[in-house]
Parts: C-alpha cells; sequence; structure tokens
C-alpha cells in the first residue's frame, strides 16, 4: 500500500477512561471483526489484562477504514512500562488521547500527552463516555484542549460503550494524522516496539517497517545487540496473525524469529537486511534497568524448582523481569528479582501465583542505591543484605512525581510528600476544582505503603504517575532486626536516618505480637551497625504441660506431643528461635508493598 | 498375650457412675442408673474372670476409678471388693460428698487402702462454678471419717485455673489442703476441653484469665513443695513414701490391665481401650465374650516416645538406653544448654523450669 493511505496511532488514556473498549468498538466499526467474534477487551490476551482492566503487552491490529489501511497499537498505559510506550508511540504518527467524560484529565493522561508530544505525534483528543449520567463534556474537552493546545471544539466526543461518533474519531484519523514519511527503496530499517513468546516459533517481534521493504526468509540483524536470525513470517494482526509476502516502509506488522530466547532481540532494537545493511539504526534503544528490587521465595520450600522455571517461563515474555538466585537464613532459598516499578512488581508475582500455582513470600521491595565505600569502592547495591555497614556517601533514585487532585486534598498531599522527604515543584489549577501537584520525592518513599496512604487520605480522589529522574545523595542506613543476637537478613531494609527509628520499632513490635513465646526470653531488637534502636522481648512460655495424663490418656497425649513436635518442624528456624511462616508474612505485610 | 501372660501388676477398674455430670468432665460416666448397678459390677468381674490369666499371681496395686467409685451402690461395690485379688496398695476414689462413716468402715474392712479424695476446691462459688455437689466442709468431714475408720494413705484431687479464681483464691485453697495432712496431693489445672458444656459457657473467660493465670502452676508447686511435699510428677506431690504407685505404674511404661465400660489396657505393644457403652458391655460378657473394644498395636519407636513423654513427668532421671532413638541428640544438647534439662548418671531429669515446660521439652527432644 502506498504511503500515503497509511495512518499509523495508537491510544494513550489514563487506566479505565475507555482506551480498550474504544479499541473494540474501532474493530467492530471497521468490520474485522464481527459482532459474533468480538468479546470485551480484545486486544488484552492475558487474564491479568482483562480482569485489571490494563494494557500489560504492547499489541498492533490492521483495520480497514473508507480505502486507507490503520495500524492500531495498543499501549500499556502504566509509567512501569513507560520505556515500552514510548517505543510504540515512536512507531505512531498520532495517537488518540482518550480523557473521561466525567473524571477529566488524570495523572496518567498528562504522562501520556507529554510522551505523545516528546515523540511529535498528531493529538487527536477524545472525551469518552459522554452517555454517562455524572458526565462533563464540556469540561473535559476545555481541560483536554488547553493542556495540548487546541481548539476545544476539535475535541471528538464519543461514547465507546454505545459507539455514539466512533466513526468521527476514524475520521479524524485519516484527516489529521500524517501518513509515514520513509523510503521504499532504501535499505531496510524496522523498529521493535515489543516482543512476545510463541512456545512453538519462538521470538516474535513487533515492527514498524521505516524504509524499504522485507520478506520472508531473509536473513535479519538487529543492529544494537548484533543478534541475526531468519525471517519464518511475517505479516500483520487482524486481530489474529495474518501471513503476508512483504512488509513495507509505513507499515506495522510481526516478524517471527525463530529465535528461542526474548533477551537476544530487545524492545528498541533496528531490524535490517544481513545482506544490505542500513548505515544507521533508528533513534531510540536503551537499556531498560529495573528500579524496585524485592526477594521472592516459596512459602513452601520444596516448591523452589517450579519457582525457578515459572521465571524463565515469565522472563520468556518480559525481558525486563530480572532475576538471580538468593539465599536467605531466614527465608530459604529464593530469587532476588528486579521490576521495572511496583505495578510490574505486583504484575509478576500475581502472575507467578496465579498462572503457575505458586504461594509466594516477597520481602519488603527496594530499589537500586550507588554506594562508595569507605575504601572507596562504588557498588550498587539491590539487597538491603548486601548495603556495606561502613558507607562514606549512597545515593538514591528520585522521580518526578504528578499528582492530581480535587483542591480540598491538596494539603493531605503535600502533608504524605513531606513526610515521604518530597521537595515541592510547583502546583497548577487544572480548573477550579482540580490541582496538579508536582514533587520529587525519593523512589523508596513510593515503594513502602505510599499508594495506600495516598489514597486514603484523598478518600480515592488522587492520581499519581512518576518518572525516574536520576540518582542524588541521602542519609540513608541499614536497619537490620535480629532475633536472640542473631540477624533476620530477610527483614533488614534502608531506610533514611530520621524514619530508621520509627520503622525499626514497628518491625520490632510487630514481629513481638507474631513470634509465639518460647522456651527462653528472646530479646527482638532492631539495629543500626552495632547501635540498637529498638528492643522488645518475647517473654518465655511459663507453664507448657498438661497437667494430667493417666493411663487412659497416654495415646491421646502423645499425638498431642506429636502434633507439637510437627509443628516445630513447620517453623522457620532463625538462629535459635522458631519462627512461624505466619510471622514473617504479617511483618513483610507491614512493609505495604501493595497497593 | 503370651509374652506379658501372668506378669501385668497393675489393675484398672473403672466405675462410671455418678450422682451428677460436672460441665468440665470429659470422663466416661453415667448419671444415676440405680437398677443397672449391680448387673455392670457383674460384667466387670466376668471381664476380670476373663481376662484375669495375665496378671501376676500377686498385684502390686489395683486402682479404682470413675465416674464416683463411692456412688457405686454399697452391695454391688462390696461385692466387687470383695472379689479383688490382693494387692500392697489399693486406691478407691470418692467424692467428699459422698464419703460416711458407714462407706469409709466398707472400704476399710475391704482391703482398701488408700483414698483419692476428688476435693477440687474449698471455695464455695469455685464449686459452683465447677457444678460440684460437695461443699468445703465435706471434705474435711470426709479426710476425718477416713482418718478414724483407720486411712493412713489419703489423696486429694485439686484444680487450679477455675473460671474466676483470683490468686488470694488459689493460696487459700492449698492452705486448706495442706491443714487436712493428706499424705499425697494431685494438683490439675482445669482443663477445658473443646465441646464440653464447660468450655462453652467458660472458654472466653479462661482465654481472657490465661495470661493472669500463668503464674499459678508455679505457684502451687512452691506452696507444696514449702511444706515438705516432693514434686515427684508433674501434678502430683507427695510426703515421703507415698507416691501413687498405681500412676507411678502408667509412667514408668509399666504394663496394665483396665476393666470396665472406657477402660484402657496397655499390654506389651498392645493397646486396648474397651468401648464406652453400657448396654453393649454387659451384653457381651453376659455371654462369656470379651467385650466390644478397639485396638492399637504400638510400635517399638512409639513405646519409646511414650516412656521419653511419661519418664520425664518424673522427679527420677529417666535413663537414656530405654528410650534410645526416640530422642534426637542435638535437641538433647539444646535443651541441656538452655538450662532446662540435664543428664544425671544414665539418665535424663527435667530442670523446674523444664518441668513447668514439659511439653514444649518433650516435643522438642522427639526424634
Amino acid at each position: 500500500m502506498s504511503l500515503d493511505r497509511i495512518r499509523n496511532f495508537s491510544i494513550v488514556a489514563h487506566i479505565d477512561h475507555g482506551k480498550s473498549t474504544l479499541a473494540d468498538r474501532i474493530l467492530e466499526v471497521t468490520s474485522t471483526l464481527t459482532k459474533r467474534e468480538m468479546r470485551e477487551q480484545v486486544l488484552d490476551s492475558m487474564e491479568l489484562e482483562r480482569e485489571r482492566g490494563i494494557t500489560i503487552k504492547a499489541q498492533a491490529v490492521r483495520v480497514e477504514w473508507k480505502g486507507h489501511q490503520l495500524n492500531l497499537i495498543d499501549t500499556p498505559g502504566h509509567v512501569d512500562f513507560t520505556y515500552e510506550v514510548s517505543r510504540a508511540l515512536q512507531a505512531c504518527e498520532g495517537a488518540l488521547l482518550v480523557v473521561d467524560a466525567a473524571q477529566g484529565i488524570q495523572a496518567q493522561t498528562l504522562a501520556n500527552a507529554y510522551l505523545a508530544i516528546e515523540n511529535d505525534l498528531e493529538i487527536v483528543p477524545v472525551v469518552n463516555k459522554i452517555d454517562l449520567p455524572s458526565a462533563d463534556p464540556d469540561a473535559a474537552a476545555a481541560e483536554v484542549a488547553d493542556l495540548i493546545g487546541e481548539e476545544p471544539e476539535r475535541v471528538v466526543r464519543i461514547s465507546a460503550k454505545t459507539g455514539a461518533g466512533v466513526e468521527d474519531v476514524l475520521d479524524a484519523i485519516v484527516e489529521r494524522i500524517p501518513a509515514p514519511a520513509g523510503d521504499p527503496e532504501a535499505p531496510g530499517r524496522a523498529l521493535v516496539f515489543d516482543s512476545a513468546y510463541d512456545q512453538y516459533r519462538g521470538v516474535v517481534a513487533f515492527v514498524r517497517v521505516v524504509d524499504g521493504e522485507f520478506r520472508p526468509r531473509e536473513r535479519l540483524l538487529a543492529m544494537a545487540q548484533g543478534t541475526t536470525f531468519e525471517t519464518e513470517e511475517l505479516g500483520f494482526f487482524s486481530p489474529e496473525r495474518t501471513p503476508m509476502p512483504t512488509l513495507s516502509a509505513g507499515e506495522v506488522g510481526y516478524v517471527i524469529t525463530g529465535l528461542k530466547d526474548v533477551s537476544r532481540l530487545r524492545v528498541g532494537d533496528t531490524l535490517t537486511q544481513d545482506a544490505r545493511r542500513a548505515a544507521e539504526p533508528l533513534p531510540g534503544y536503551k537499556d531498560v534497568k529495573p528500579t524496585v528490587f524485592a526477594g521472592l521465595f516459596p512459602t513452601d520450600s520444596d516448591e523452589y524448582p517450579e519457582l525457578r522455571d515459572a521465571l524463565e517461563k515469565l522472563k520468556l515474555n518480559d525481558a525486563s523481569l530480572f532475576y538471580e538466585p538468593e539465599t536467605s537464613q531466614a527465608l530459604g532459598f529464593g530469587f532476588r528479582c528486579g521490576f521495572l516499578g511496583l505495578l510490574h512488581m505486583e504484575i509478576v508475582r500475581e502472575r507467578l501465583e496465579r498462572e503457575f500455582d505458586l504461594d509466594l513470600l516477597v520481602t519488603a521491595p527496594n530499589v537500586a542505591y550507588r554506594v562508595t565505600t569507605k575504601a572507596g569502592e562504588e557498588v550498587e547495591v539491590h539487597n538491603p543484605s548486601d548495603f556495606p555497614r561502613e558507607v562514606e556517601t549512597v545515593a538514591e533514585p528520585y522521580i518526578r512525581a504528578t499528582t492530581i487532585v480535587p483542591k480540598e486534598h491538596v494539603g493531605a498531599v503535600m502533608e504524605l510528600n513531606n513526610e515521604r522527604r518530597g521537595r515541592f515543584d510547583h502546583m497548577e489549577y487544572l480548573s477550579e476544582e482540580r490541582v496538579l501537584l508536582t514533587y520529587d520525592l525519593p523512589l523508596g518513599e513510593i515503594v513502602y505503603d505510599y499508594y495506600d496512604q495516598l489514597k486514603s487520605r484523598t478518600k480515592g480522589y488522587a492520581s499519581f504517575d512518576y518518572d525516574v529522574v536520576g540518582f542524588r545523595p541521602g542519609e540513608l542506613v541499614r536497619v537490620d532486626v535480629m532475633l536472640a543476637g542473631d540477624p533476620v537478613d530477610a527483614l533488614s531494609i534502608i531506610v533514611h536516618r530520621d524514619s530508621a527509628y520509627g520503622r525499626g520499632r514497628a518491625l520490632v513490635d510487630r514481629l513481638r505480637e507474631e513470634i509465639p513465646r518460647q522456651m527462653f526470653d528472646v530479646p527482638v531488637q532492631a539495629a543500626i551497625g552495632s547501635r540498637i534502636i529498638a528492643r522488645e522481648t518475647i517473654k518465655a512460655k511459663r507453664k507448657d504441660v498438661l497437667a494430667k495424663c493417666y493411663g487412659g490418656d497416654i495415646t491421646r497425649k502423645r499425638k498431642l506431643i506429636e502434633r507439637q513436635k510437627k509443628g516445630k518442624k513447620r517453623m522457620k528456624q532463625v538462629g535459635t528461635v522458631e519462627v512461624p511462616q505466619e510471622a514473617f508474612l504479617a511483618v513483610l505485610d507491614l512493609n505495604g508493598e501493595r497497593r | 498375650m503370651s509374652a506379658v501372660g501372668g506378669q501385668v501388676r497393675h489393675l484398672y477398674v473403672h466405675l462410671p457412675f455418678c450422682a451428677h455430670r460436672c460441665g468440665y468432665c470429659d470422663f466416661v460416666t453415667l448419671v444415676g442408673r440405680h437398677g443397672e448397678h449391680g448387673a455392670y459390677v457383674d460384667a466387670v468381674m466376668r471381664e476380670l474372670r476373663l481376662e484375669g490369666g495375665i496378671l501376676a499371681p500377686r498385684l502390686e496395686t489395683i486402682f479404682l476409678g470413675g465416674g464416683t467409685p463411692t456412688f457405686t451402690e454399697a452391695g454391688a461395690l462390696e461385692g466387687l471388693l470383695a472379689s479383688l485379688p490382693d494387692a500392697d496398695e489399693v486406691t478407691v476414689e470418692a467424692n467428699p460428698e459422698t464419703v460416711t462413716p458407714s462407706l469409709a468402715r466398707l472400704l476399710s474392712r475391704n482391703r482398701v487402702n488408700r483414698v483419692s479424695l476428688g476435693a477440687q476446691s474449698f471455695n464455695t462459688s469455685l464449686l459452683a462454678v465447677l457444678e460440684r455437689r460437695c461443699r468445703p466442709e465435706d471434705v474435711r468431714r470426709a479426710v476425718h471419717d477416713l482418718r478414724d475408720a483407720g486411712f493412713d494413705n489419703i489423696s486429694l484431687d485439686l484444680l487450679y485455673g477455675i473460671p474466676g479464681q483470683s490468686t488470694a483464691e488459689l493460696e487459700a485453697d492449698v492452705e486448706s489442703a495442706l491443714a487436712l495432712a493428706p499424705e499425697h496431693v494431685s494438683y490439675y489445672e482445669l482443663e477445658a476441653k473443646p465441646g464440653t458444656r464447660f468450655t462453652h459457657a467458660h472458654g472466653e473467660e479462661l482465654a481472657r484469665q490465661a495470661d493472669a493465670m500463668e503464674g499459678y502452676f508455679e505457684r502451687v508447686v512452691e506452696a507444696l513443695v514449702g511444706a515438705g511435699y516432693r514434686w515427684y510428677e508433674t501434678a502430683n506431690f507427695c510426703l515421703p513414701g507415698r507416691e501413687a504407685r498405681h500412676n507411678l505404674g502408667y509412667w514408668l511404661g509399666r504394663d496394665y490391665l483396665g476393666v470396665g465400660i472406657g477402660a484402657v489396657s496397655t499390654l506389651g505393644l498392645e493397646r486396648r481401650r474397651n468401648a464406652p457403652k453400657l448396654a453393649g458391655y454387659v451384653a457381651a460378657l453376659a455371654r462369656g465374650l470379651a467385650p466390644p473394644r478397639e485396638i492399637e498395636t504400638l510400635d517399638e519407636e512409639t513405646k519409646r516416645r511414650e516412656r521419653l513423654m511419661l519418664g520425664l513427668r518424673l522427679d527420677r532421671p529417666l535413663p537414656l538406653a530405654a528410650v534410645g532413638s526416640a530422642v534426637e541428640p542435638a535437641a538433647l544438647s539444646r535443651v541441656e544448654r538452655l538450662g532446662l534439662a540435664e543428664r544425671r548418671g544414665d539418665g535424663l531429669v527435667l530442670s523446674d523450669r523444664g518441668r513447668f515446660l514439659g511439653d514444649a521439652v518433650t516435643a522438642e527432644l522427639m526424634a
């Protein structure tokens, strides 16, 4: 197809503003799918995506509209996947920015709009859910027009649910979004904006062809990584894979690579013909680094091999997941995992538990620290138990956090951010009612119970998003927890000096409540180095013996003791102290990795 | 059976009848049933004749437990006592309110030489909580009646941890018991077993006061030991030479024969438990058959574990050779290090603190 008949676009929106419903409706209106084939969130194939109403993996689908080929690239909307989003946006010339008519602009609307603007995309503003009784389409249209510098009349008003206005959206795509530029004659260049793993055919690359033309059976080169492979098949999604003899400049589709390892083809790389190589790769490839780390341990230590296999399988579809074996005295064998963010961590954990039926114990999440030791050595630390006891300086990752909140909750957000060592950047009224707050915050403060706090202090009205902006020095210390003098490695945390006492106290109190009394006094301590900052004692049991035992009781009594013995064997042994699994669960829960 | 034939020296006889069933009781008991006492006792004597071959020619101990053995109709009780073989120690359990001068004489002339009185408490309101029918003065009178009939070996059963019991009330109970100068005291913690009427009524209260009552056992031990009693078993105290020899048989892992409904026997590697139903028991024995019963077969390792569990309740060292592989060596050094147990010669004995934590220590030691 000639370039001027092609339009490549994506849909960006805050969660629940109707992105996937609009995509569904576009497939229906363009007769790509019949009503019978239709189901909700067609493009979100993972169970978790459908259930949570979010998109985790990007998808691309081709539709026909009035003689044009429209390629819709569905992107994950969340900050954790910003890298994937920006690659997907790079594959487009335009974006639909969808805003809920009742809610107006939210934090992810902003983040996504900025990303689209950065990528030079033509933005088509859309106000959705105009059929809702609580909708205020005029206000929402005014907000979104103001955000992107567009006339409010140019905002397309629709109800993706009823289908009203969806054809207008398609017309706007054709009229307003530029056709792709590119040289069909040049050596091939295709941007890999996502990939998936097919258990029979290996890595499937999702690509946007920029220059040239690609065919099956060609030997291709991934320019950044140097990986080569022979294309087994290529084509487009409709939404099933539809093989084609060519994919040419401007088009979006897939390439079956036959590669057996996703890490050999990374998102952002450029494919070219090995025999006729392009001179320059497309811009945009960078190695994504995990920002949040946690230890994952099987609740039942016998399940370690299952956890290892599950992580291997998950990694096939998620190259950004990082893991390495970790051994904890308290929790046994497990893995230290790195994630793109908290949502990513939660998704991985949920997929492991659901798709692989594993029971997991997850340690308190932490961020990466850059430590300079007294000896002048620089190390990056991903695990509190590796944090050197003697440090010269420590730097921690910071984020730029944007929060949109009704004005009556501004004080609550400011208070929370101040407690979390936030530095105020600026504040702006989006409307009379709604305020945008920007803060710089240490990422480490977000991973600890921040979302729950934000939600409860703003009665759920705040929307929040962030970008990692770099490392800054911080007064950070390692707090260790000890039971009867023995450190419990899995409970070590890195915190700011000012909150060390409070966090140490909370851990100690919780452990005292959760650990059953033993046959001896058990001191529970929190310490920074050799300095004890909190201490409690689990008093020894004074009595644990059934008074009566005569001839008729012997069997019953023996069974009781055997049961008591079994109970002991289920405990985790920390030094001399027996700790039930539930105690670890309860204490780790306190560290609030949930949203 | 041949392995133990003619060797068993301890006999237990169960007499289940009671005037009333107390809320906390989980023994096999039957309320009233006056017309059936005679038939039951006949059946017991039949069972004894049926199983008697395994008893040694001279028994060491006989124990008549209940129920309330002294609630059994006097004629039936006397007939039973008269038919029993000779033994060095013959104990009968009695509720204080059932003891009269004539009952005391009946017991005495039938070779009973030890009486275990179910006093439980000397506090009227706590006795009411327990649904006991006796009054504090019944206990004193019973002891005097027994002394008058010549009994020089009397044991008092007492309970601590009764719902609502204060420390002062506990101390008063101990004092009242000591004032009667019993040769032996069994002091039990009230066990609210799941499913009993008592637990239903008082379970929450007991859970609430659990912390406050944690030290009661220590107080009991301290007071009785201070008064010259030997804490020879977890819940039992005696003046010198006055251990309950029958119960000591259980704790030393000896074989014993139990007859009557619900009675348990341990004979070598076999443990039998007679079914608790009166009618089935009487009917089977009337036809000359063994009563309905469950049989549990023990293996050597289980026997060693039981030996460990029971032996550690005593103040005399448990020979380690007798428990062998039932003890985990690493755990042994752990509990020694914690000061919960010590080796004495070839045996193992718990420290005082170890005895208060006896179940936990046993579970720790058990391989």
